[in-house]
């Protein structure tokens, strides 16, 4: 008898989405669906607001990710200005979208995570919760609160305010840094990377204990795509797209962010508010892609600091192409950290960092402008039309999280075909299925924000489509 | 720990900042947790709403059918309903919206700015409401903490006010933005 079985809502997830998996009458699965439940609609009710109010708009997009929208807005509303920001400034917003990764991997990572990675898939629900790990592994639990205060702490000490701060703007940002500020966020650094060091390290051998999940955890080829710099190192503020294949070919080199529209297009389903971008020379679906902490890894030459480029070398050399498993956004997650932690100390050591011209002064001298950065989850684009009075006409955000859409469709199907099978369903073998998702790191309040709250049920269908059975868990 | 407190914390339409701004309190939430059991929340991994819970707090707007059947729910379920933040308290960002409705911005994300298959998603996917409301228009709310977020601060001392029984003033402590 076919059935269908619904998780609602994915839990520990920034945001609600849900899942839907269709069984055959021989219980196998054959469709699987991830609903993302809700649209906000920044890109139509920004019309008529004035430019400049755009980065403190569209950080409400996301309070987990605010100064990704803060830094790409306020790039396109350089781009609507047409200046060249002040060096310093450049800097200064890339430390605070630094400090942005390392809180938000370590919300991902340790807050969301670490129960499935540290208990197992199969503990009792009631206990995978950072709460839980607070006691049952208070060292590990620990060093997760300090990493993500840690990140939180410079966004802080930088721009007045941990969520939603202001200080970025078009043109640049509004206040020089201190030399004291500078110094108080120097003086965390040697802390943060003992704690990344020391993640990385029982991580490394925790992962052992997850060969069967990497194996079907989205592992299968696709394109990746994300931002390098002018030596084909990994970079989150500038630079230029690089798309390779799943056998590490690079199949375009130096994209021109500004230009996204001629090589990346969208798809809708009709089951999601989260649209479908794919890679236009290949067309959907063989042109999806993944962004993100194991796209950035895999398609960089390297990192370009020490510590984080010892790790990558480790990382890459277990595989003689680029890594396909989604499970290593994990791995990738925790070196990323460690490479922003180590750039936050170099562009900070750095003496124009206290420079104070911070902003450049214009009005409005093109009627459009787009803005690209890495956010944690991968490529962050705004783009904007404004009138002669800058005021907005048009807006399109492509939200990082899209980007992996349709491999986190994908990988859900995979991992749902491997593990649930068969009469009795077991809440590990479901909570395997959402440990997928969990890899991509998905924010689904960016993505539109999704939420849910029914639970989950299995139904049992006869094949006239009418309910038999309707198993509920709470 | 009978005599622990139980809590729920759940997000409607908001950006998850006021979420964000409850685990800014860092190590003072684990301290926090030894007096409080967090029934139901995006953090664990419980799918339904319980029975009882003693305190819910709720970020953002109501702006869906969904929002709205899981208000009422948790309305129905909760002791003390808290408002949290700018978004449950008056609509804020969400609730810009309102100035042209659901149906415009549907067609703009996947009509206009789409490149194939245009059309709107309908399949398990609620339908958007006409208004984007705050919460209080839609049931009866106990506690408001304003704030975009309300820091980490006063979300402290809200929840610390709250498990000793006693309801939280915000006077000059709390403000909109
Ligand atoms: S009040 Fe502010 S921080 Fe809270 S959900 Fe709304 S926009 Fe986000």
């Amino acid at each position: 008898m076919s059935r269908t079985i619904v998780i609602d809502p994915v839990t520990r997830l920034e945001g609600h989405g849900k899942i839907t998996l269709k069984l055959d009458d021989a219980g196998i699965v054959q469709d699987a669906m991830f609903h993302v439940t809700q649209l906000r609609g920044f890109e139509k009710f920004c019309e008529g607001r004035p430019f400049y109010e755009m980065p403190n708009i569209t950080a409400r997009i996301c309070g987990i990710c605010p100064v990704s929208h803060l830094v790409a807005s306020s790039k396109a509303c350089d781009a609507i200005l047409a200046v060249q920001i002040p060096p310093v400034a450049a800097n200064l917003r890339k430390v605070l979208n630094l400090a942005q990764l390392v809180q938000s991997h370590a919300l991902s990572f340790f807050y969301l995570s670490s129960p499935d990675l540290l208990l197992g898939m199969d503990a009792p629900p009631e206990e995978r919760s950072i709460l839980h790990l607070a006691h049952s592994h208070p060292s590990i639990a620990a060093d997760g609160v300090a990493l993500r205060q840690f990140g939180q702490r410079i966004i802080e000490i930088m721009a007045g305010k941990r969520i939603h701060p202001g200080w970025t703007i078009p043109g640049g940002v509004n206040e020089p840094l201190s030399a004291e500020k500078r110094d108080r966020i120097l003086g965390m650094i040697p802390l943060a990377v003992a704690a990344i060091q020391r993640t990385l390290g029982w991580f490394r051998k925790e992962i052992e204990k997850f060969s069967a999940e990497i194996e079907v955890f989205a592992n299968f080829p696709t394109l990746f795509m994300g931002l390098i710099d002018d030596r084909g190192l990994a970079e989150y503020y500038n630079g230029a797209l690089r798309v390779i294949d799943s056998e590490g070919n690079i199949i375009a080199g130096e994209l021109d962010p500004a230009h996204y529209a001629s090589f990346l297009g969208e798809e809708v389903e009709p089951f999601t508010y989260m649209k479908f971008p794919y890679y236009k020379p290949l067309g959907y679906p063989g042109g999806a892609y993944r962004v993100g902490p194991l796209a950035r890894l895999n398609l960089a030459g390297r990192c370009d600091t020490p510590l984080a480029d010892a790790e990558w070398r480790e990382f890459r050399a277990t595989s003689a192409r680029p890594l396909l498993s989604s499970f290593h956004y994990h791995q990738a997650r925790l070196i990323e950290m460690l490479h922003a932690t180590e750039k936050i100390e170099a562009l900070l050591a750095d003496k124009g960092i206290l420079d104070k011209h911070v902003r450049a002064i214009a009005s409005v001298n093109n009627s459009e402008g787009v803005g690209v950065a890495e956010a944690p989850r991968g490529t962050l684009i705004h783009h904007y039309k404004v009138d002669e009075n800058g005021l907005i006409r048009w807006v399109n955000l492509v939200i990082a999280t899209g980007h992996n859409n349709a491999a986190m469709n994908r990988g859900i199907l995979q991992a749902a075909r491997h593990y649930v099978q068969g009469e009795h369903i077991a809440e590990g073998m479901l909570n395997r299925v959402e440990a997928v998702v969990r890899t991509f790191d998905p924010c689904l309040s960016c993505s539109t924000h999704a939420m849910g709250q029914m639970p989950l049920t299995v139904e049992l269908r006869a094949p006239d489509g009418s309910l038999v059975r309707e198993v509920r868990r709470g | 720990m009978t005599d622990r407190k139980t809590l729920a914390t759940v997000w409607l339409d908001g950006c998850s900042g006021c979420h964000m701004s409850l685990l800014d309190m860092d190590e003072r939430l684990i301290e926090l947790s030894s007096q409080f059991v967090l029934l139901y929340s995006p953090l664990v991994d419980r799918k339904t709403f319980p029975e009882r819970v003693d305190v819910t707090l709720v970020e953002g707007a109501v702006a869906s059918e969904e929002d709205l059947k899981k208000i009422r729910r948790i309305r129905e379920h909760t002791g003390v309903l808290v408002s949290l933040g700018d978004c449950a308290l008056t609509g804020n960002v969400s609730a810009m919206r309102n100035t042209c409705g659901p149906q415009p911005v549907l067609l703009r994300v996947y009509q206009e700015n789409v490149d194939l298959k245009q059309h709107v998603p309908t399949v398990g996917v609620p339908a958007l409401l006409d208004r984007v409301r705050p919460v209080h228009e839609v049931v009866p709310v106990d506690v408001f903490v304003p704030g975009c977020p309300p820091s980490a601060d006063t979300i402290y001392q809200v929840l610390s006010e709250l498990l000793a029984g006693r309801v939280p003033t915000l006077g000059g402590v709390a403000h909109f933005g």
